[in-house]
């Protein structure tokens, strides 16, 4: 149990580190990243669903497994989606470039 | 041999987690970071399903196979302005998965018959642990915060979905019923932890005890965010997104699970952080929010009458046209009206356009602009906005000064300038945006009613402020057209 607490304040300190210096422009991204993480619990779910154990404790680990993962993949996508979308001028310039030069190539 | 593995696995995945999160420092990076904490996730999530040995893998393949269906269509379908509803869903789903888990790990206790003996032989050490008053209090707190983040989580996606009232709902005796629902749930805490020495022998007093204690959790969940408004939905979400960090943290207590422990550590003291950013930019104390009750929509008449004696300058379209085009340097700063109007694309459109012309064009994003964290910012690189085009508060406020135009789309309490210096004001101390300062203001802006906070805007009777009255999407897109026409 101790060694439990520990780690935990621990990792507690290295999130407030590493999250504090996340910019404002991220923020959506970081809250839906890190909810995803926060998904962990799906190995939880596992472990007292997957196990021997009574028919309460295997349905209650079912419904806790799909809750997680519904969780875990959703956040870990929609992130994904919001983050391909943010772009410098530079690489906005690039891509309307190539779209250019697609576009006449598609309408020959 | 097996579980050292598993053990070092879920080191890995913690550590992926933690490189992931720290490529979202930059944009640049911020893709590949959730990549590594996704990859991070699946390592755990199979060295789970592998090396646990899993006695049921059709039922927890089917699970995981139903879970990641709806969790993909719900990413894809969603619309980027659906965006704060679909977190706090999460969240909520988060929160909901961590309390289950401690019950079921309860559950487990209540097995009658004795496991045959190659089972139990492939039982990991940490489930002969005998029920204590310790693993008591870990189970207790993972089904109360879990159970609040879930219930709290839903009713912050209906506020936000417009499926429910966004303003604050009170009624009398509320903060009594609060206060009692809470006595409960440390009553029923009570019950599981004093009964845990005899359980599972003696049985019902750790069974209904979390019974009563989730019932309680659950309502519990309603009554912390239903009196909170819209506009104070960034700091619960915010709020709720530690909490299901905590939830998880709390149950890796109950399982002996270092990956969770970990993992909720880092998830609780992001959303702390963001909650407290979300705070501050507001000027009010995380207590005051919580209370709920701030602002909502105020009658019209108020507006209406406080607004005599004062002029308004409308513009036409024509007029905003002109001013926007001939313009040197323009400050466009959005709110959360140009999330409601949809309008993103047409802001966008608009800055491209008049950049074609030589104006300078950047954006002024307040930090509790819209209803989550970053909710601009999202929404504008959806539109194709660059996002070194878009300026923190604090970077671009000295700049309003040498600006012909501060266009104003959709935003309203975090430009007031009576926050500077009107004490008697509820949003007196919050720290906005100074568009008042730059040449002209242009708002776009449905009607002159008061925004969240429920009081009057004088920075649309100032003398150097023009309004453009209509949708903002509308607005924008006659001003584009009569810009070209130019």
């Amino acid at each position: 149990m101790l060694d439990n607490l520990i780690i935990f304040v621990l990792a507690a300190f290295v999130g407030f580190e590493v999250i504090s210096k996340v910019p404002q422009t991220l923020h959506t991204p970081l809250m839906s990243g890190s909810n995803a993480i926060s998904g962990i619990t799906i190995v939880g779910a596992l472990v007292v669903a997957g196990m021997v154990g009574g028919t309460w404790s295997k349905w209650l680990g079912l419904v806790a497994l799909i809750a997680a993962t519904i969780n875990v993949v959703g956040g870990f996508l929609v992130t994904d989606r919001m983050l391909q979308m943010f772009k410098t001028r530079a690489q906005r310039a690039q891509t309307s470039e190539k779209q250019e030069v697609s576009e006449p190539a598609a309408m020959s | 041999m097996k579980t050292t593995l598993i053990d070092l696995t879920y080191l890995l995945a913690a550590a992926l987690f933690i490189l992931g999160l720290k490529r979202l420092q930059s944009p640049k990076t911020a893709r590949g970071g959730n990549q590594l904490a996704a990859l991070g996730m699946l390592l755990a999530v199979v060295a789970t399903l592998f090396l646990h040995r899993i006695v049921t893998p059709v039922e927890m393949i089917a699970g995981l196979v139903i879970g990641g269906s709806i969790g993909a269509v719900l990413a894809r379908r969603v619309e980027m302005t659906a965006m704060p509803e679909l977190v706090a869903a999460f969240n909520g789903f988060g929160g909901l998965a961590s309390a289950l888990v401690a019950t079921a790990e309860v559950a487990r206790y209540l097995i009658p018959e004795k496991p045959t003996a190659a089972i139990a032989a492939l039982l990991p050490a940490v489930e002969q642990v005998p029920f204590d008053a310790v693993q008591a209090i870990t189970v207790v707190l993972s089904v109360l915060i879990g159970l609040v983040t879930f219930a709290g989580s839903f009713v912050a996606f209906g506020k936000l979905g417009g499926y429910i009232t966004g303003n604050p709902v009170l009624f009398p005796g509320m903060r009594l019923l609060t206060l009692l629902v809470t006595l409960g749930a440390l009553v029923s805490i009570g019950f599981v932890v004093a009964g845990a020495d005899a359980f599972p022998a003696v049985a019902d007093p750790v069974v209904w005890g979390i019974v009563a204690l989730s019932g309680l959790a659950l309502v519990l969940g309603v009554l912390l965010v239903i009196p909170i408004g819209g506009a104070d939905m960034p700091v619960v979400v915010s709020l709720l997104n530690s909490y299901s960090g905590l939830a998880a943290a709390a149950t890796g207590f109950v399982l002996d699970n270092t990956a969770l422990i970990v993992s909720g550590a880092l998830v609780g003291a992001s959303g702390l952080i963001l909650t407290r950013i979300m705070c501050e930019a507001m000027n009010r104390s995380l207590l005051n929010v919580l209370l709920g009750g701030f602002g909502g929509e105020a009658g019209d008449g108020a507006a209406v009458a406080a607004a005599e004696g004062k002029t308004v300058h409308e513009a036409t379209v024509e007029d905003a046209a002109i001013l926007l085009a001939y313009a040197n340097k323009v400050i466009i700063v959005p709110g959360y009206g140009m999330a409601v109007a949809q309008a993103q694309h047409q802001v966008r459109e608009l800055a491209d356009l008049l950049q074609e012309r030589g104006v300078e064009v950047k954006y002024a994003i307040h930090p509790v602009a819209g209803r989550m964290p970053g909710h601009m910012n999202v929404l504008l690189a959806e539109a194709n906005v660059p996002y070194d085009q878009l300026y923190e508060m604090d970077e671009i406020n000295d700049e309003f000064a040498t600006a012909d135009i501060a266009l104003v789309v959709g935003a309203n309490d975090v430009v007031n300038p009576a926050a500077r210096y009107d004490k008697n004001s509820p949003i007196y101390g919050m720290p906005i945006l100074n568009v008042d300062q730059a040449r002209t203001v242009l708002v776009l802006k449905r009607s002159l009613r008061p925004g969240y906070s429920g009081i009057e805007n004088e920075l649309f009777y100032l003398p150097n402020t023009r309004m453009l009255f209509g949708d903002a999407r509308e607005s924008l897109m006659k001003l584009i057209g009569e810009i070209k026409n130019l």
